[in-house]
Parts: C-alpha cells; structure tokens; sequence
C-alpha cells in the first residue's frame, strides 16, 4: 500500500473518530438532540470503502457521519447539521441522520432501514442507461439484509446486471438484536451468493476493504453486474445515544477493540516503515484543529428562521399555488 | 378519444420530447399495459425507456426515485392503488420528504400513475379508493383525472412538474369514449366548472362525475332548481377559489365520492369549506360517499357500497327538501 494513501487513511479515520467523539460529548451538552448513531469502531469500512469508491452516486443507512466524511463533506456543515443549525448541509432540517449532498453524489442517510436500497437499484439502472460507468454503491446494515427492500434489490440488480456495489456492514447487532437470532445464518453473503459474486472481508482493516471495494468497483465498471460485500465490523458504542448496551458482553467488545482499526493501521504503518511517527503526531493535531472548528462553527452559527418551516416541500414552481 | 389513448398519446409525446422520460412498471412493456395505457410505447422507444419490471411495487416506486435522482424523469405505474400500499415506505418516507430533509437540495421528479376505484367484481383488495392517504402528505401533488382532456394535459405536466405527483385514473374509464377539448394555458391545478348552475355546488372527482351528471336530470327536475358541477382535477393542491366563487354564488354545497365516507377525502374538503365558508352556506354541507366496509364481491353489494346516479338523486332531493330547496 502507498504511504501516502496509507496517510490519508489514518487522517480520514482519526478524523472521523474525533468527530464521533465530539458530537458525543456535545450530545451530552445538550447541543445535540434526537437521534445519534456513532460510527466509532467501523471508521475502516466507512473510509476505505469511500476512499476506493471515488466517483460513482452513494446511497446510505443513518450511521453516515464518517462516511461523508471521507466523502469530501466538509464536518463543519455536518457537525452544524447535528445542532440543528441552518448552516448545516441540510438546512438544519435533516439532522444526523439525512447529510444529504448531491454535489458530492452522497444521498442519505436513510432512516428505513433497507429502504434506500430500491432507490440505489434504480439509481444503477439510470446509469446504466446513461452510460455512466462508474455505477452506485450502497451501504447498509445486518438488520438491513432481513427486510423484503433488500431482496427486491438483490433480485432486481441481479437481473439487469446492474453496475451497483452492495456493501454490507455486519455489525451483529441491530439494535440489540444479534443477527443470529433472526437469519438462519451470520455470515449474510450467503444471502447474495446465488445473485452477483460475493467476499467476505475483515471490515477493522482499512487496507482490506479499500482493496474489496477497488475489486468491485472494477467489476461493476466493466458491466458485469452486481457485486456484494460483507464486511465483519463492530460498532464500540450503542446503535444509538439512547442504548444501555445490556445485550452484548464487555468480552466481546474488547475483542474487537483489540482489532480497532485505527490503532493497528498505525502500528503496521511504523512496523513496515511506510509512515514515519511524526506524521500521526502531525495528523492527530491537524484533526484536533479541524474539529474544534466545526464545534465552533456550529455553535456560532445560526438558528434557522421560522419561515424555512414552510421552505422546501415542494419546488418553487408548485409552491406559488400549494397553500 | 378513448381516456387511455390520452393517456397514452401524453406519455407518447413526453418521451418523444425528452429522452429523460421513461416508464416502468409490471407489465408496461412488451405486454402494453394492464389497461393498455403504455401499448405501443415498447416498439417505438424500447426495452430501455418502457421497463418490465418485476411485481414489486416497493421496487417499482424506490427505483424510480433513484432514476429521478440521476436525472431521469420516471413515469411508474401501479396496477392499481390498492397495491401501492406495499411502495407507501417510498412514496411517504422516500419521495415525499426527500426535498425537506435535504434542505431543499434533492429534486424528485417523479410521477406515479394508478387507478383506483370500483369497477366490476374485483372484490376488496382491487376496488379501494386511497386519495385519502395521499392528499395526507406534505411533499405529493395529487392529480385525478376523470376525463380525456385532463388526462393529457394533466399527466403532461404532472411529467414535467419536479416533484412526486400521484395521478389518479379509474378502472372504469380507459376504455371510455369521450371528447377531447384543446387547451390553451392549461393549468393543471384548476378545477374545472363541468356544468353551471345556480342553487347547489356539487364537487366531485374522477368517475363520480359521470355519476353525478346522470342524476343532475332527476335532481334538477324534482327541485326545480340548477346545479353547478365542479370537477376537482387536483386534490392537493385543492382550488378553492373556484369552490368559493361556485358556493357564494349557490349557498349549497355536497361533495360527492367513491371512497369510503368516514375519514375520506370529501371530510378535508367538507372541513375546508366549513372552516373558510361557514357564513356563506344556507344549509349544512352534504357528504355522499361510499360506505364504510371494504368493497365486496357480489354485484349487488358491491353497487351499494359506493354511490350510485340513483341514491345520489335520492339523497340530494331528500337533503334538499330538508333544507329549503
């Protein structure tokens, strides 16, 4: 792997971390409300994954903070998003959850789960149509991939031959139900593997999903149809702000956090000499400044106006005669 | 003009015009069209732009967003109302607030075409008449076109508008003879005066218009009065300067249905016009509409469940009696 790829890895995932972090503790603060599904301990997947899908449409679930991230979404416009704040990328309308940025070819998160996967499908026929080859790719949970959305979409992308990557992030958990309890088996590709190619990755390497997605994407780029992902992950957090946490044991969470993905990618780094220690102290700080103006900027931004209410139902043309 | 040759010859001309316009569906294709609405439309554009989609209706409608979200200008259509309950999730939580929740940034034009209503024997689980649950919804514009002249024009903008519009047809009237009037400035959101009158406003929609104007004879001789006929066109948005204008001409107003009465449509209107209208009214509004059971099989109860030209002439010469006319 590049160094300096290598380098945009570690910096993307630190930063996407931190962010977690911080909206966390300004959740605590009070600054943020609702809903808040922390990405902490799956960074590899929303990073390498984005990293290797470079051009293409994305549709998301609503765990999508350090995805859009490593998007090019700037975290000042997400954090400000996360306080309500008309500055935020959606208005302050969406929230957490709807970081919605057609520029940058992100749509979502979505919070049915599953329910942006038909509209990924039919995202990847029209490219299809339109000759665009760089194709979608979706991202979606365990608990996605036991809704009917998710088998229409498999069936139909499979059919047509469309260029869209599904990439399954197994967590385990929906919520806290273990995915085992309600598929009749844990490892979902099996679901897909009648469908399109499948690979089951270790998704805590940020260097393996990035290599997974670089595979599928060429796949889908030369017209064969569509490819599945599985990546193995584990989200450290709760599935929200508002989780107790009573269903996993502390056990398990350390096994994985012995494979956190930040912290090994760094290791190997200095092991194999492609980045020099210096550089993560540089990163670390630059991703410290980085986030404390994005809590700056959302603080200081302001509120929206009453009448952003009433904006954006319809389209300017419909709105002058809708009441 | 046969009503499903408007709709055809509307779907025809947009995809001429623009190749973004496409049309999928369970059978649009090389079958033509359930009711025939898409045929031809598979020789002419191909397997591209007229998609045979499987029966899905979820997929129908979430991949059509997404074709909306690339650029395309998609036309899906459901086989009947009574199955886009199974895509509700993507029209309410997808299609509907996509434009909110992205503060404005996403644009879905999107149009979704199905018929609705009762039309001979298909019992409950095709017969229903769901304006109620759509007309709900901040973000859809809901069309119901009863005649050929709306049906082209209407669904031609419905196509060109950039947001999720439900456009409404009835089973009963694809295969209708009716005549065609050019239109110049035609606005898609403008009820249309089908008959004046001076006595009584009768507002109604889709295929009831046909029933309606059948008991207008009966109701006009037996109470001597004239009666104004207001076909909606659009349910939301819903015109009411034409209905204000029609009812502070006449001081009466009943809305005629064939979906079910308790929490249907004509209680959003009967709610708007009582709230906005109140003092102009000299007799309570009256509501005729279908029963409140699910559609059954046997013809005759089935043609009790929902108005008919015979109990629309009852009920309005009774309510009129009671009410001064």
């Amino acid at each position: 792997m590049h160094s300096a790829r290598v380098e945009k890895f570690y910096y993307l995932m630190k930063l996407g971390r931190e962010f977690e972090l911080a909206a966390k503790e300004q959740y605590m603060q009070g600054n943020i409300a609702g809903f808040l599904h922390l990405d902490i301990g799956q960074e590899a997947c929303s990073v390498g994954s984005m990293q290797a899908f470079d051009k293409g449409d994305v549709f998301t679930h609503y765990r999508e903070h350090v995805l859009a991230i490593a998007r090019g979404m700037d975290p000042k416009l997400i954090m400000a998003e996360l306080f309500g704040k008309v500055t935020g990328v959606s208005k302050g309308k969406g929230g957490s959850m709807h970081l919605f940025e057609p520029n940058l070819n992100f749509y979502g998160g979505d919070a049915i789960v599953a329910g942006h996967l038909p509209i990924a499908v039919g995202c990847a026929y029209a490219r299809k149509i339109q000759g665009e080859k760089a194709g979608v790719f979706a991202i979606f949970g365990d608990g996605a991939s036991n809704a009917g959305a998710f088998f229409e979409s498999i069936n139909i992308a499979a059919a047509w031959k469309l260029p869209l990557i599904f990439f399954c992030e197994n967590n385990y958990y929906a919520i806290g139900t273990r995915i085992g309890w309600v598929s009749p088996f844990e490892e979902l590709y099996n679901k897909a593997r009648n469908f399109m190619p499948t690979k089951r990755i270790d998704g805590m390497d940020v260097c393996e999903v990035y290599k997974a997605v670089t595979q599928a994407k060429e796949y889908i780029e030369n017209g064969l149809g569509p490819y599945f992902i599985e990546a193995e992950t584990y989200r450290y957090e709760g599935h929200s702000m508002s989780d107790n946490g009573k269903y996993r044991s502390e056990e398990e969470i350390e096994i994985f956090k012995s494979r956190d993905p930040i912290i090994n990618l760094k290791k190997r780094a200095i092991a194999e000499g492609l980045v020099t220690p210096e550089y993560f102290d540089e990163a670390d700080q630059k991703v410290q400044k980085v986030i404390q103006e994005a809590i700056e900027f959302a603080l200081n931004s302001p509120e929206p106006p009453i009448n952003e209410l009433y904006e954006d139902v319809y389209c300017k043309e419909c709105t002058n005669v809708i009441p | 003009m046969l009503y499903r040759e408007a709709l055809n010859n509307a779907i025809d001309e947009m995809m001429a015009a623009d190749e973004s316009v496409v049309i999928l569906g369970e059978d649009v294709g090389r079958y033509g069209g359930s009711y025939r609405v898409s045929e031809g439309l598979f020789a002419k554009y191909g397997a591209k732009r007229v998609i045979d989609t499987p029966i899905a209706e979820l997929s129908i409608v979430g991949n059509a967003i997404g074709m909306a979200i690339a650029g395309l200008r998609p036309i899906a259509e459901i086989m009947t109302v009574n199955f886009s309950l199974l895509a509700l999730d993507q029209i309410i939580n997808h299609a509907a607030k996509f434009r909110y929740m992205s503060g404005g940034k996403m644009t879905i034009p999107l149009t979704i075409r199905m018929p609705g209503g009762v039309s001979k024997q298909l019992a409950a689980q095709h017969s229903e008449s769901y304006e109620t649950i759509y007309t709900a919804i901040p973000g859809l514009i809901v069309l119901a076109a009863s005649n050929a002249t709306y049906a082209y024009y209407g669904l031609k903008a419905a196509i060109a508008l950039n947001d999720p519009v439900i456009f409404l047809e009835h089973e009963l009237l694809y295969p209708m003879e009716m005549e065609f009037k050019p239109q110049e400035n035609f606005d898609p959101f403008k009820a249309e005066i089908v008959k004046e009158g001076k006595d009584l406003t009768i507002i109604t929609y889709l295929k009831m218009r046909y029933d309606v104007l059948q008991a207008i004879p009966t109701i006009e001789q037996t109470l001597n009065i004239t009666v104004e006929v207001v076909d909606l066109n659009s349910l939301r948005p819903l015109d009411m300067s034409t209905i204000t204008q029609s009812i502070q001409k006449t001081k009466r107003v009943a809305i005629v249905e064939e979906d079910h009465k308790t929490g249907g449509y004509g209680a959003e209107v009967i709610a708007r016009i009582s709230e906005e209208l109140f003092y102009e009214l000299d007799a309570p509004p009256l509501r005729i509409a279908g029963q409140d059971v699910p559609i059954p099989y046997n013809r005759t109860l089935e043609l009790a469940s929902i108005p008919t030209p015979k109990k629309i002439a009852q009920k309005i010469i009774q309510w009129g009696r009671e009410n001064g006319l």
